[in-house]
């Protein structure tokens, strides 16, 4: 002890204040770390997400025509000339069979040019990151090597990109099928998850027998299995969906109960196995997270109701789930938020590798987005790369917006008390 | 048949005159699990009288103002054994609807407790529920009144519940269970949360209620059971298993100024509790 700085002072006090400032050193770094690999996940997806590339056509579009003129320049009669001499004559019936060319719009017969004529390639592509310190460079290799190929920067994620559906051509793919498949099942899996998971909460929290010891250990054994079926590996989920819904249940999930397929072709491996096999797997977090919401609720709030004559449903319905709600939809989202970045159920449940019509009702054949990246990275192709990352960016926003609907919907909620 | 919905409208109707007490335990027990939290209460509480409960901690005053609307029940595992006689009826017979009874009996809260909803909605909820078919905008103002609160929330009876000061909050509260036209109100330390002026106007509240309402008051404050009650009953601990008994119960002035029991003169003097 110092004794002339009084009682109160210490020689211990700056040993407490360096052990304080390395514990909050050890947390800061702990943050910086998590926002490290944060931002090298985005610097990698942005990467390859855009990026110069050198683009070489089958036949130059400035050999199509006169010399004083452009392509963009021409007329729709000028047009389909130039296409009809350029393609076979089979392929020009074939596309007049589809949809007569009069009835075409300028805009779309020039892409059929480009499409069927021209027909660009990307002969190579650069990353963002070479794009930007080393442009000089990429400028020299492009005139050298791909003396015919014109240099852009490409922003493989455009409005294009994303309206346009799968194609085998990496250049013209798009994810639009993709996303509404990931749409449909999310729609379905909340359908399906959001009332049973709340009602099951509700019951557990509010209804269930807590007085008698035998309903409490029954109560316990039902709250430990629904823990742990939250964490069940999901392919296992997977696995289940592919026997119960894809099978067992595949007059139904076919359609061919409601007669809008044969019965004798029917397949279970519908947008409608899927969303049921992800609201499964949701399920237990929604159930979870619900109850806890519940549980938040103050008892003081029940008494009151009850105090004043109210049933139990009533107390719920009017006090108990307006209060929980906020908690409850947060939960649902994160839950959601997981199941829109599954991928292995949905392989196993039968998902399409590749298709190109849109879903347009619960028995459509799907694909979702994580299994539209994941097929693409399996490519050969380096393109394939650029728009999977492209594609990723495109399932990153919508789960960013998908929060940001959470975030307006919980205050909707606290704002009305 | 629907026997519950017989004995529920015998509720309604009951009015025999020769019950001269609002309500009356006999022999009454409560159980948690198999802790004997109150042991053979016989209470009798008469018409338009303050009756206050009061003792040491954990002598059961809550658990038997609890008994008298069969709140007990609703969160903990609690069994009650005996009779609790209301206009003669037997609350915990196997027909009575104890919702129903809750509705006869209301209750307001040791915390000020209101809805997180507006003052007009915390007023007409326990109405609506009971399909109140009169003028709402009456019945509210008449409760706000009857709870001496009108003045103060006439011009924002939009506003949350909860914008209101503790003292407000707790005369909602009084007026939310005045609308659902009970015939007696439970008080659980109503104004230990409160400062000393509004407590006050509590009690003064109080008072005046006693024109309409028969009013069951849980203190702790020695001075508020003097002040408020015309009777009062004195609870304390089993020296034996630990339950809650009821000592003495009589008017207020005689067993402040003249307990018959050392045990209530130690407690109202200060001497333990």
């Amino acid at each position: 002890m110092s004794g002339d700085r009084g009682p109160m002072a210490g020689t211990r006090l700056t040993r407490r204040y360096k052990v304080a400032a390395l514990w909050r050193n050890v947390f800061r770094a702990s943050t910086v770390v998590g926002i490290i690999v944060l931002g090298l996940l985005l610097i990698n997806i942005a990467n390859s997400a855009f990026g110069y590339v050198a683009v070489t056509n089958r036949v130059d579009p400035g050999d199509l025509v006169a010399e004083d003129r452009a392509l963009e320049d021409l007329d729709h009669a000028e047009l389909v000339a130039i296409l009809e001499v350029n393609i076979s004559k089979g392929l020009f019936r074939k596309l007049a069979n589809e949809k007569p060319f009069a009835e075409r719009e300028r805009a779309e017969v020039l892409g059929l040019i480009y499409e069927n004529v021209v027909k660009p390639e990307v002969a190579k592509q650069w990353t963002l990151l070479e794009s930007i310190t080393k442009r000089s460079e990429i400028v020299a290799e492009a005139t050298t090597a791909y003396p015919s190929a014109t240099l852009r920067f490409e922003s493989w994620l455009d409005v294009a990109f994303i309206t346009s559906p799968q194609s085998s051509d990496a250049v013209k793919a798009g994810i639009r099928t993709a996303l509404l498949g990931s749409l449909w099942t999310i729609a379905i899996a909340i359908v399906f998850a959001f009332p049973i998971g709340v009602g099951a909460a509700i019951y557990l929290e509010e209804y269930a027998d807590h007085a008698r010891p035998a309903a409490r250990a029954i109560n316990q054994v039902i709250q430990t299995n629904i823990s742990n079926l939250a964490g069940v590996p999901s392919i296992i989920y997977g696995i289940l969906g592919l026997a119960v819904f894809v099978r067992v249940l595949e007059p139904l999930t076919s359609g061919a109960i409601f007669g809008l397929t044969d019965s004798t072709t029917a397949n279970g491996r519908t947008i409608i196995s899927a969303g049921l096999t992800l609201g499964l797997l949701i399920l237990p977090l929604i159930i979870i997270n619900s109850q806890e919401a519940i549980r938040a609720v103050p008892n003081s709030l029940r008494e009151a109701a009850f105090g004043l004559g109210a049933t139990r449903w009533q107390t719920v319905w009017s006090h108990v789930l307006p209060n929980a709600m906020p908690g409850i939809l947060t939960g649902t989202i994160l839950s959601v938020s997981r199941a829109m970045g599954e991928t292995a159920p949905l392989v196993v449940v039968g998902a399409s590798t590749y298709i190109t019509a849109d879903p347009s009702e619960p028995f459509s054949k799907f694909t979702t987005l994580p299994i539209q990246i994941y097929q693409w990275t399996t490519r050969p192709q380096d393109v394939f790369r650029n728009i999977a990352a492209a594609a990723i960016i495109a399932l990153l926003m919508l789960l960013l917006s998908m929060n940001g609907v959470a975030i307006v919907l919980r205050n909707r909620f606290s704002k009305r008390t | 048949m629907d026997n519950g919905r017989i004995h529920t409208t015998k509720l309604d109707s009951w009015q025999d005159t020769n019950v001269t007490y609002a309500i009356e335990a006999q022999g009454l027990n409560v159980y948690y699990d198999n802790f004997r939290a109150l042991k053979n209460v016989d209470l009798k509480i008469e018409r338009h009288k303050v009756t206050a409960i009061i003792g040491p901690s954990g002598c059961g005053k809550s658990t038997v103002l609890r008994a008298f609307n069969r709140m007990n029940e609703l969160f903990r595992s609690a069994r009650t054994e005996g009779r609790v006689l209301f206009n003669g009826l037997d609350i915990y017979h196997d027909q009575i609807d104890p919702v129903e009874v809750r509705r006869h009996i209301g209750m307001v809260f040791q915390k000020p407790n209101p809805f997180p909803k507006s003052i007009y909605e915390n007023v007409a909820w326990g109405a609506r529920i009971h399909g109140y078919r009169g003028n709402m905008d009456d019945l509210v103002y008449q409760a706000l009144t009857q709870a001496a609160l009108w003045d103060e929330v006439k011009d924002k009876l939009g506003q949350s519940g909860l914008s209101l000061s503790g003292g407000q909050q707790q005369r909602l509260c009084i007026a939310r269970t005045i609308a659902t036209q009970p015939e007696i109100i439970l008080m659980d330390e109503p104004a230990s949360a409160l400062d000393p002026i509004a407590t006050l106007r509590i009690e003064e509240l109080m008072r005046e209620l006693t024109n309409n309402y028969t009013i069951i008051v849980v203190t702790h404050n020695m001075q508020q059971a003097g002040r408020v009650s015309d009777n009062t009953a004195f609870f304390s601990l089993d020296e034996t298993d630990r339950a809650g008994v009821l000592i003495e119960y009589g008017p207020t002035l005689r067993i402040f100024s003249n307990p018959a029991s050392k045990m209530t003169e130690d407690y109202i003097t200060g001497r333990f509790g």
